[in-house]
């Protein structure tokens, strides 16, 4: 990566910065799931940066993409042209992510719980929603069968809820000890959320599956953090600073991935 | 387009017309809307655009559907209206995740009386959907979920190319056509062109859907309009973002209708007025697959 542009000089968005910290978490990672919104810029982020041989799948049937140009929608063509396989939805969830070859679930969510519970179903009751949201599409088998759960989501009260009104996809459930027995029990090959992604900071899970804030976005501080949560954090005792995105980082945003600004504005 | 749909779909029917972001047949759904068909069960994954007009258009009074949204631009309007707040109309809905969906096709196609699944654990979804079932393994190896058999009265398709006995051939990505085509009674299939028998058996292993099970093939370019059609032409994303803000308002989004759907005789008129520029801008570059050699065995 080349040298990092400070806070003030060249500058940068805190949906930058998102987008930025999500991808530098696929470090490492060899097959990702790829949902739809902002999970979609990081991973193709992630792609051209820290993780250049990871595999991108995508529910609408494709492994191993190689998109020209950021899919304006997870059912893009560019992610059909050059890619390794073309597969039938059916092949896709049966073979791929039930059959345990995905490493990350890659989700945005409109409601998450401190356990990493999801809800993009329903704002207020189910019958009749105050929001109705667009639902599962494959986020619900995804949480349950990829291996671990990245999320990528803007914090605040109305997002970090205390209680999500729907549970779409289930996360650490009511705490770690039963989310790790009803896994055992009933055979799920994930073992859910490990990091959740926001304009903010870096949170990932502890010991009793609930979320923990290690990392604090440049400029973010722990009272914005605290003031765009429905519970009391759990915070680490001593929180690191994100490190600012580089100017590749910023380049290929603003210059290949992004360039109408519809994610990072 | 006309007779096949007067034919094929009736008035309180389960109709799908799948495809996944890619082949929406657009050019069906809205001669359903002109046909003012009513009482409809609308089957889709992803209800996209084509769904929120024809339920704006009152062909529908049930939707089942995974996800519910204009893909990378935000909510459909008429149809978010109708759950929200029943005005102008009150609309059903029976919801699944993706591989619930498709599960269910394949099931309908294979006449199963259901598909297993490892989904829905511990999720609100079953208890929003009643249909979705927890059951044992009858070989003792713990739980799963099941989803029912759907089986549509009438599937619609769009493809690249198909002959004229309704041996149909799509590339780029498949969705879950062929388990709708398979698990439905009737089966419609649109086409970017009519090819001749001959081009269908030179390249067998691109056919998804056999003749056998067609009933009508329609000839009709650029009827996935503002859908994609890979190779022939690009998502036309002008329009998905337009159609945010026109199907924010009942007002505007039956404004749109009228000049769009009812207001025009067929597909040809509707291509009139989009405009060959409009059209000839989304044309893609070019990029051939290799081909293979099948070999010739006597």
């Amino acid at each position: 990566m080349s040298e990092v542009v400070p806070v003030g000089a060249a500058g940068f968005s805190k949906s930058e910065m998102m987008i930025v910290a999500a991808a530098r978490e696929l470090a490492g990672q060899r097959v990702c799931f790829v949902g739809v919104g902002l999970p979609n810029i990081a991973v193709n982020l992630a792609k051209r940066t820290v993780a250049p041989d990871l595999e991108l799948v995508y529910e609408a049937g494709v492994f191993g993409a190689e998109p020209a140009r950021l899919p304006l929608s997870i059912g893009d063509p560019t992610i059909v042209t050059g890619s390794i396989a073309v597969v039938s939805m059916y092949e896709l969830f049966s073979f791929y992510l039930q059959g345990g070859l995905v490493d990350v679930g890659f989700l945005g969510a409109a409601q998450i719980d401190r356990f990493g519970n999801i809800n993009t179903t329903v704002i207020g009751d189910y019958a009749h929603p105050k929001t109705r949201l667009p639902g599962s599409g494959g986020a619900c088998e995804i949480a349950i069968n990829a291996r671990q759960i990245f999320v990528i989501m803007r914090q605040s009260a109305r997002s970090f809820v205390e209680r999500i009104d729907f549970r779409t996809s289930a996360g650490n459930l009511g705490g770690a000890e039963k989310a790790e027995r009803i896994r055992r029990e009933q055979g799920w090959l994930g073992r859910g959320p490990s990091v959740v992604v926001t304009d903010l900071g870096i949170w990932h899970f502890d010991e009793n599956g609930e979320m923990r804030l290690d990392s604090l976005h440049p400029g973010a501080t722990l009272d914005e953090v605290r003031a765009t949560i429905g519970w009391d954090p759990h915070v680490a005792p001593s929180v690191a600073v994100t490190p600012a995105p580089s100017r590749e980082e910023l380049r290929l945003i603003r210059e290949e991935l992004d360039p109408g600004g519809t994610y990072t504005k | 387009m006309r007779d096949a749909i007067a034919d094929l779909v009736r008035d309180g029917d389960t109709v799908a017309i799948e495809g996944f972001t890619h082949l929406i047949s657009f050019a069906a759904g809205h001669e359903i809307i002109r046909q003012r068909k009513r009482d409809l069960t609308l089957a889709r994954l992803t209800p996209d655009l084509i769904y929120d007009q024809m339920i704006a258009g009152g062909v529908a009074r049930k939707l089942i559907f995974s996800w519910l949204g204009n893909p990378g631009v935000g909510g459909l309007g008429a149809i978010r209206r109708r759950i929200e707040t029943g005005e102008p109309a009150h609309l059903e809905i029976e919801e699944y995740s993706h591989f619930g969906m498709v599960g269910r096709y394949t099931a309908g196609a294979s006449n199963l009386p259901f598909f297993p699944l490892r989904s829905y654990f511990e999720t609100d979804m079953p208890v929003a959907n009643p249909l979705i079932r927890e059951i044992e393994s009858p070989y003792g190896d713990g739980k799963v979920y099941a989803v029912p058999p759907l089986k549509p009265d009438v599937t619609i398709v769009h493809a690249q190319r198909a002959d004229a006995h309704g041996n149909t051939q799509v590339w780029g990505l498949l969705g879950c056509q062929k388990e709708a085509a398979f698990a439905a009674d009737r089966v419609i299939v649109v086409v970017e062109e009519l090819v001749d028998e001959a081009v269908i058996r030179a390249d067998p292993n691109r056919t998804i859907i056999p003749g056998l099970i067609v009933d009508a093939v329609v000839v009709e370019p650029y009827g996935a309009h503002p859908s994609y059609v890979q190779g022939a032409y690009d998502r036309d994303n002008r329009f998905y973002l337009d159609w945010d803000a026109i199907t924010r308002d009942e007002a505007t989004t039956q404004e749109w209708l009228n000049s769009w759907v009812y207001g025009l005789d067929d597909r040809g008129a509707y291509l009139e007025k989009l405009g060959a520029d409009r059209i000839a801008g989304l044309r893609p570059g070019s990029a051939p697959s290799g081909s293979v050699d099948y070999g010739d065995y006597r």
